[in-house]
């Protein structure tokens, strides 16, 4: 019988110990990933800035344009923005899930469904945040070789709110990764020793 | 023997969705790496390489990353204490991998449609051929991040489940 990398052999008081010792640093980051991916939600969400601009002049009369900068101009923000969305709504169901969910016992899929959502919830925010910190980074800097104009010169504080934005999901991104890598080391634990008990396969 | 079959059968399916993995990965970062294009348009030259970009260069990347770690893993048939560390970075290689792609196709969906409410214009017009092989290196590399969302499954799988016993 193998025993992997340090793992203490007897099982009823380690099992006891495991539980405790991590049962408050899960639900902590899932917190914390809430606040952050739902920041990153509404200051994107309610991104709009509105700018007049003296587009030309005929003879002593300037013409201004009012020009306005929203989310909603570029998909990959509003892909952004549903990104974070279904993540922040994750995050608050499965802290539902993981403090009242004793009750409901279905213990196979129960196990395994948390780890594969929160590994799909991690590329979800992951794509939408890949995308739209490269766009912010076109807005910013422009394109010389295809002729694009940057944007950030004029719409500053559409640029910073959007850089927050980014910080925010940045950071709720960060802290879902750990908590799935948590989640599926603790979930072999506690297969391993429900194992023990009854008759290996 | 029966399990003997099983463990067999679920190395080899794993061996084979690395290789696939591989041989996505390697192949996109390949296909966006040699599009380049030149043409002029009313004395304006065009030229469109992928180092304009910074997404297609982060694309290129994080392909490169994919294929080399997949090699590596390749050659890592020991079912034991690494095995751990093996499901924490595939999930790491996975958003990379998502990551790149959603930024590639950002930047791409701008260069083929435009965007009027900040005064970009398509360059697809112009530089048709580059646009189709961006585009199918965008293809590749989806593809790449399907194969290794079923990677991530299969390790999950047998992080759970291990085989050694």
């Amino acid at each position: 019988m193998a025993s992997e990398g340090g793992e203490k052999p007897e099982v009823g008081s380690n099992q006891v110990a495991v539980k405790k010792g991590k049962g408050w640093v899960v639900p902590l980051l899932r917190v914390v990933a809430f606040l952050a991916t739902l920041a990153a939600t509404i200051v994107m969400a309610m991104n709009k800035e509105t700018k007049t601009i003296v587009v030309a002049v005929i003879g002593s009369t300037p013409i201004n344009a009012t020009l306005t900068a929203k989310f909603q101009h570029t998909p990959a923000f509003v892909f952004f923005v549903i990104a974070n969305a279904m993540a922040s709504f994750h995050s608050l169901l499965m802290l539902v899930v993981e403090c009242f969910g004793n009750k409901f016992d279905f213990k196979g899929l129960r196990l395994l469904l948390i780890p594969i959502l929160d590994m799909m919830i991690v590329a979800l925010v992951a794509a939408g945040e890949g995308g739209a910190v490269f766009m912010g980074e076109l807005g910013r800097h422009g394109n010389s070789h295809a002729r694009w104009n940057k944007i950030c010169d004029k719409f500053e504080s559409f640029c910073d709110h959007g850089a927050g934005a980014f910080i925010a999901s940045f950071v709720g991104l960060i802290l879902l990764m750990i908590i799935n890598v948590i989640s599926v080391l603790k979930l072999r634990n506690q297969l391993k020793t429900a194992a023990n008990y009854s008759a290996l396969p | 023997m029966h399990h003997t079959n099983m463990v067999k059968s679920k190395r080899v399916c794993t061996l084979l969705l690395r290789v696939l993995a591989l041989c996505a990965t390697i192949a996109a970062a390949i296909v966006m790496g040699t599009s380049h294009e030149k043409s002029s348009f009313f004395t304006i030259q065009f030229e469109a390489k992928y180092n304009h970009t910074p997404a297609f260069t982060y694309f290129l990347i994080v392909n490169v990353i994919g294929g080399v770690y997949s090699l590596l893993v390749l050659f890592f048939p020991a079912e034991s204490l690494l095995w751990r560390f093996v499901v924490a970075l595939d999930v790491v290689i996975t958003m990379l991998l998502t990551s790149g792609v959603s930024a590639a196709l950002a930047i791409a969906y701008v260069g083929k449609k435009g965007n009027s409410y900040a005064g970009w214009l398509p360059i697809c017009g112009q530089v048709e051929g580059y646009c189709h092989q961006v585009g199918g290196a965008l293809a590749t590399g989806f593809a790449g991040v399907i194969i290794y969302m079923l990677i991530l499954l299969y390790s999950l799988h047998s992080a759970i489940h291990p085989l050694h016993l």
